[in-house]
Order: structure tokens, then sequence, then C-alpha cells
């Protein structure tokens, strides 16, 4: 009974094939200006505006309608993806609860660590609501915002908008100022995109920018375990766990340069990272000697580099919680 | 601009005032032109940067160098912390003793000090289970240090690792915490939630042993303590002063962080139950009801969770640092700028609901003896210059009295009320003939020490704590308990608060005068 629903199936699929062949075969064969005009020799074209990149316009996603159904997706599928994915564990929401806890909660900029495409899911599961409402993830314009396609999905469903990663232009950091302005909370990922190794990057000075520009507190976050989950170059989601820890706000001191409160910013993940996968004590101690494990990994290259890695996710994985067996005194 | 406390003259357009029941309440009317209402201050504004705050009194304390220069790093550093007694309903979180303690470690981790071990003062309470200790520091502290064994609960009943500092002049032994003792330098953390807090009574009780707190709990001691919120008048407090005189001379150095909160106590649904009744609009009266209902409804197991589930909003309005006497003498005007109310005279009847929690139940049951410590140690106690009930007068309490008791962590507490209480209620009789039983008890001992069961004498200074009002009243009336239990701690029962004047005109004629101390939130009567 099974095998012939299948055998009909499958003639039928082979119909629709044959009749769609039959109209787009003799449309190849067509040249100009049924297809794209060739380029004579010594032309240069001029780029074409396209609308897209870091020009896409993003102002639709935030509109009433836009919202209420990024509402349902970010709450529904991205949500129970990161859940069941890669399970973040939260762990330093409680140095958020002053500003948490304020009567108008003001906007803040998250600054994490960035290895997966899952960062983003997993940022979003994680910040707490008084932020998620009003929050806006700065995407790469390159990647995200080069097809319409991609960037109405981009734009909708995680409320991106675009930055661009190739030229400091004031279109983006206008665009970002402005949505802060508006009470926008961000997610900016300082490195610039994610990791190509599995180490981390050094951080570029876009959170740090809009900070001093905004006035704004950036808030650190390391996120530890999303590598392994789906880092660069890997084909399809290998579920595990992640920890995402959140860092006190940091606010530019005055007269500090954004080279300089960048550079504390990056200090300030480097001992979250530790403490991620140590503790907060071990990681203070080291962060107070100088001897922080750095984000970059070490300096050398090649497999040493990636077997120091391995090692480190290991610790990651261990490190989650390591609880001492409770210790009965001797009575004697 | 929170406004103070004050005392409210009852009338006939009075409405019902709010008693506590247990973990329900009730409106009970008072009558007119003769009673009057205690109402606390509002609470006062938070601190707003709280982390800057506690960084800045340990860079400039009082009386001692800042923190940062006391820290070396081959020397040993032991950071104390009150335990879960404290603050109560719990604070949410992040707790002050956490970012007390974040602060501290940073510094530690700063001046490279290796050695440091976190000890949960807890003098004869229970020992904290794991869940606690993590609501109390915070996840990061707790995962640091908890597995390496260097953060633990002090044992008063370990003599490996208790060490005698000294004597006073009036014979009494300070005997405490060895590693404490041997520290270079001991931080202590404290939440100040009422004027009985802190200062050296800190330390000298909550890393103390069992011999070194019996020189002060005791009926005579507690019975001549006047009050237990006015330490100038405690014979509680000038015990503990001159222990503290003792560890100054012969202990460790001793940095004292000091905090007090303002008397925010209840979330959103329940803050009507700090309003004042002719203040409660729709909503809060929808919500009483819904609420008080809802409660009556559940089994009490159910309604128990639901209570011990509130987390308080409090916030932090001082935090002080350095010498001990120094920073607790400013803790203790903070504190009573918060708590003060001024009352003229007292009263016949002094009346107030019983809650669902006191310093002795966190997590747990309200059992009946400490349902008497609650009223007769805590409320009566609410007081400096004289207590707000004349001697010889009438307490009224309202509560359900149930027999009911933790097991886990009132074992002893079980067998005083079937053992010791229908023997004596008098505190000095169940001393002499009852105290080094209980205290000495092999069992008692054991779940004091790997459990988490209070020490085996603590019924007994629960007890005592209430011994002053106990001897100051001539009658107490527990209105809606259980009848039998009541009895049993030598009380008289009553079904409503009406009954209660009845059986009181007995002992203050039939036109007495009446004050009701409204409860929550807390308040010191300074009573003229």
């Amino acid at each position: 009974m099974a095998s012939s629903h299948i055998k009909r199936a499958q003639r039928l699929a082979g119909t629709a094939e044959r009749a769609v062949s039959r109209v787009t075969t003799p449309l190849r064969n067509f040249g100009f200006p049924y297809r794209i005009p060739t380029v004579p020799r010594g032309v240069e074209v001029p780029p074409e505006v396209t609308g897209l990149g870091a020009h896409y316009d993003t102002e639709w996603a935030r509109r009433p309608l836009a919202s209420g159904v990024r509402g349902i997706i970010t709450e529904g599928p991205i949500r129970l993806a990161a859940r069941v994915l890669a399970n973040p564990e939260v762990a330093g929401l409680d140095r958020l609860s002053d500003l948490m806890r304020m009567e108008d909660p003001p906007p803040v900029i998250f600054a994490p660590t960035h290895h997966s495409h899952f960062d983003t899911g997993v940022m979003i599961r994680s910040i707490p609501t008084v932020w998620r409402r009003q929050l806006v993830i700065a995407a790469a314009a390159d990647y995200f915002f080069d097809k319409k396609w991609k960037s109405a999905i981009s734009a909708l469903s995680l409320n991106a908008v675009p930055i661009d990663r190739e030229s400091a232009g004031r279109t983006s950091s206008d665009l970002l100022s402005g949505l802060i302005a508006d009470g926008c909370s961000l997610v900016i990922y300082p490195e610039g995109g994610r990791s190509p190794d599995g180490w981390g990057q050094s951080f570029k000075g876009g959170a740090a920018f809009l900070s001093s520009k905004t006035l704004t507190p950036v808030v650190p976050v390391f996120i530890e375990g999303t590598g392994a989950i789906f880092g660069k170059g890997m084909k399809r989601p290998k579920p595990g766990n992640t920890k995402v820890v959140f860092g006190s706000a940091l606010s530019p001191l005055e007269g500090e340069s954004t080279r300089r409160f960048n550079a504390r910013i990056e200090a300030a993940v480097t001992v979250l990272g530790d403490e991620a996968i140590t503790d907060y004590w071990s990681a203070r101690q080291r962060a107070a000697r100088g001897m922080s494990p750095v984000l970059t990994g070490p300096e050398y290259t090649s497999w040493r580099r990636d077997w120091d890695l391995a090692d480190r996710r290991k610790l990651g994985a261990a490190g989650k919680r390591r609880r001492q067996k409770r210790t009965w005194p001797d009575l004697g | 601009m929170p406004r103070p406390g004050f005392v409210l003259d009852v009338d006939r357009s009075t409405p019902p005032m709010l008693f506590w029941r247990g973990e329900n309440f009730s409106l009970e009317r008072l009558p007119a032109d003769r009673s009057r209402v205690i109402y606390p201050p509002e609470p006062l504004a938070g601190i707003e940067d709280v982390d800057g705050a506690i960084r800045n009194a340990l860079l400039n304390p009082m009386d001692a160098e800042p923190l940062p220069t006391l820290l070396k790093p081959d020397m040993k550093l032991t950071i104390c912390f009150d335990d879960a007694s404290l603050s109560l309903p719990k604070m949410r979180q992040p707790d002050t003793r956490q970012r007390i303690i974040e602060a501290v470690l940073e510094m530690a981790a700063a001046a490279g000090v290796d050695d440091v071990h976190l000890i949960a003062a807890l003098g004869l309470h229970r020992r904290m289970h794991d869940y606690e200790l993590k609501h109390v520091l915070g996840d990061r502290i707790f995962d640091a240090f908890h597995p390496r064994g260097t953060l633990y609960q002090h044992d008063a009943e370990d003599y490996d690792n208790l060490a005698v500092i000294g004597e006073t002049e009036e014979g009494e032994i300070l005997e405490i915490n060895k590693r404490v003792a041997e520290s270079d330098l001991v931080v202590y953390a404290n939440v100040n939630q009422v004027a009985m807090d802190g200062g050296w009574k800190s330390i000298t009780t909550g890393v103390a042993s069992y011999r070194c707190l019996s020189f002060h709990h005791n009926p005579k001691t507690l019975q001549n303590t006047r009050s237990l919120m006015d330490r100038h008048h405690s014979d509680l407090h000038k015990s503990l002063w001159r222990m503290g005189k003792v560890l100054r001379d012969s202990g460790p150095q001793v940095f004292t962080v000091e905090t007090t909160l303002n008397t925010d106590t209840f979330p959103k649904p329940f803050d009507f139950l700090a309003k004042r009744e002719w203040e409660w609009n729709a909503k809060d009266r929808a919500t009483y009801l819904a609420t008080q209902k809802s409660l009556s409804a559940m089994p009490v197991k159910a309604r128990r969770k639901v209570m011990h589930n509130i987390e308080s909003p409090y916030k932090m309005t001082s935090v002080q640092a350095g010498f001990t006497p120094t920073v607790h003498e400013e803790t203790l005007k903070n504190v009573y700028a918060q708590h003060l109310v001024d009352v003229e005279g007292q009263t016949d009847i002094l009346t107030m609901g019983i809650p669902y929690i006191c310093p002795y139940n966190p997590e747990g049951i309200m059992n009946p003896i400490l349902v008497m410590c609650m009223g007769l140690g805590y409320l009566f106690n609410m007081y400096r210059g004289k207590p707000l009930v004349r001697e010889g007068g009438v307490i009224i309490m309202t509560h359900p009295t149930y027999p009911d008791f933790n097991p886990v962590h009132h074992p002893s507490y079980i067998d005083f009320f079937e053992e010791v209480l229908p023997d004596s209620t008098n505190p000095a009789v169940m001393s002499e003939k009852w105290e080094k039983k209980y205290a000495e008890d092999e069992w008692y001992r054991h779940l004091y020490r790997t459990g988490n069961a209070y020490h085996g004498v603590h019924p007994f200074y629960a007890w005592y704590w209430g011994a002053h009002g106990q001897q100051h009243a001539s009658k107490v009336i527990i209105v809606g308990g259980d009848a039998a239990t009541v009895r049993r701690l030598g009380f008289t029962p009553a079904s409503t608060m009406n009954d209660a004047f009845e059986i009181a005109s007995d002992v203050v004629g039939r036109s007495p005068s009446i004050t009701h101390l409204h409860v929550p939130s807390v308040l010191v009567a300074d009573v003229k």
C-alpha cells in the first residue's frame, strides 16, 4: 500500500520536472535582453544602488505589526531552539539588578563574545525581559543584508540592523545612536564577526564608541560553548551546553578615550571568560595578577592552537558545576 | 519624601485594622475613643549606587585603616557573615552580604591574599541549606569557595576548632571559632535589620561556643534587657560588649561592615500590607480579599510555601565600615531613623498580629514556642524607654498557634513542648531543671552538627527571649490559636478579639486603653 503511494509520488515529481524543463530550457538559449547584458571592455559599470547592505532600511521591522510577529518568533521558535540546542546556563544577572529594578530601566549595550550564529539566539534567551522587549541586534551588513530576503528575515525575526564592517561610515553609527536614544538596547559583537578558529578575536571599538557617544552603559558578556555547537565552518549544529556570564555595566570614565574604554571592556570580558571556565575567586585572583587567559588564545599557530582550544573546551564543560561532596564532621 | 511613623487615635470612622494571623491576616475593629494604633514610618529611600557606597565605606572606614592597607599577601583573612535569620523575609538577590563580600574579595585579590575563608556565623542556629547559602552569597562566591572547603558554617560544638580568647571582668569566657581567633584580619559582613543586630553581638555570638553563649543567653540577663532594641539598657548587650573588649584586646583584628535596610518589606501583590488601611484603593481591597480568601482555602503547607517564597525588595539605606563600636553607633542612628516612632505613655492592653516568620524559622514552621518568642521576645521588645504596655497589663496576640513543628529544623523544640512546658513555663525553673540535659544531649548535638537542626538548647533560648515580656505582663491572650497549645504555653486562648477584650477585663477593667502595634513594617516605639 505504502509502496504504491511512493511510486505515484515519484511519477508526479517526474512529470513536474519535465514540464519545468520544457519552459526553462528555451529561456537559457535566449540572450540579452532575456539575460544580463555582457559588459564591453574598458567600460566601468557604476555600482547599483540596491538599498541593501548598510543602506537597508529596517524601519518597517520596528512597526507594531512586525514587532508583534517578532515577539512570537523570538519567544517561540528562537528561544525554543536556543533551549534545545544550546541549553544556556545564565550567570551574573544579579550584577545588573540595580539597573533592571529602576522604574524606567535605561537602555544598555550588550557586548558579547561571538563564536556562532547561535550567539544571538542564546543572547535573546538570556537577556532579561526589561531589555528584551526593545532589543536591537547589530548584524553584519555584508552578510545578513546582502540579499533582500535575508535582510527581511534578519530584520523581522531578530530586529537586526545593518552595521558596516568594512568601512567606518556614519550611517550605521547614526542609526544605532538614534535607536538607543529611542530607548532600544543593543547587542553588538565587538569582535566584528564569528571566530574563525574557536578562539576569540581582538575587540573593535564599536561598542565603546557608541557608549561614549550616547552615554549608555556597556554590559560585557562572555558566551561559553556556542563555538562547539555551531561554530564557523560547521555544516550542522551539534547540541550541547552553553554558559552566558554577564558582567557589571561599564560606563566611560571622564576623559577616557574610546580606545582605552574598549580595552577595559575587553579586559572585563576576559575575566568573565576565566570565570566561566573556573570560578569567580580564581578569575579575580588571576586578573589582579594580570594573568587572565587571553580571549585570543595562545600566540603560537597551527595544531598547538587547536590542541589548546580542545583543552579549554573540556575545562568549560567540566567547570560548569563542580560541587564538593558534603563533608561530615568526624564525631570521633 | 517618606512620611514618619505616627500614632492614630481610633474613632468611630477608623476602619478595621490589619492583624497578622500566621500565614494569613484578618481585619479587626478596635474599640473607638480608647484605642490607638502605632504606624511605622514609611520606607526611607535606598542608596542608588550600592556597590559604590560599599566600596567607599571600605576605602574610608571609621576609626580604622582603609581595608586595602590591611590586606597583605601572606595573611589569613576570614570573612564572617550573618546567617539566614537575616533578613526577614529573605531579601531578593543580590543580598547585601554578597555585595559586601564581593567588594572585599576584589580588594583581597588585588592585594594577593590567597588564604581566605568564609564562615557563616550561625551561633547555635541551624546550618543553612546550600540553596540558602547561594541565596545569601550568590552563585559566584558559592561556586568558588564551597568546593574548596573554604566556605563553611560555624560549629559551636566542634571543640577542636574553638579557642578561648580570654575572660571578662565578670568572669565570662570568650570562646570562638579557632580559624577566626587565628586570623590576621576578620571582616564581618552584617545585615542590621533591627537595632538589636550588629556591633560586638555579631562576632561574639555568631562564631562562639555554647559555653560562651550561656553567659548571656539566660533568664536573668534577658529579664534585665530593657529592651533588646536599646543597646544601652540591655544586659545582654552589656555582656556582649564586655566580651567585645576582650576580643579587641586579645583577639584578631576585626573590620566590621554594617548595613541598614529600609522597611520596603513586601513586593507586589502583597504591598498593600504596608499601607495604611484608609488609603487602600479598590485594587488593594480586592487584593486583600483575594489573598485572604485564597490563603484560607489552601492547606497549611501550601500557605506556608506561598508566604516563605516572598522575597523582600529591601533597599540599603546606609553602609559603614571600620572599628566595630564606632561603626555600630552610626548604624544605630540609621536604624532608628527608619524605625523610631514617638509614643506618649503606656497602655493597658497591647495588641499585635504574629506573622508567619521569625528569625528562627526561615523556610520553616512557626511552632508554638516561636510564637511566644516572636510576640513576647521580639514584638514586645520593640520599644525604647518604657514598654508599650504597663507592668501588669495584658498582651493580646493573633496567631493560629498550631502544634506543628519542623522535625528537621526543630527536633529539640518538639521535646521541649512535650516535656518541659508541661512541667514549667517559668524560664528560671526550666533553666535550672532542664537546660543542661538538652544542651548536652548527644542526639541533638549530632543533628545540629551534621544536619540542619537548631542546637538542642535553642528552644530554651527562644523561651528566655520572651522572659522580660512574660514577667512584665500579667496575662497573655492568643486569639484564634489552638486552645490546648495556647494553654500549654501558659497563655489564655480566645476565639475572637472581642472575647479577648472581655477576658482581659478581669485584669485591666472594663475600659482599658488599647494600643495596637501595626506590623508590618518594623517599628520601635520611643515611649515617653
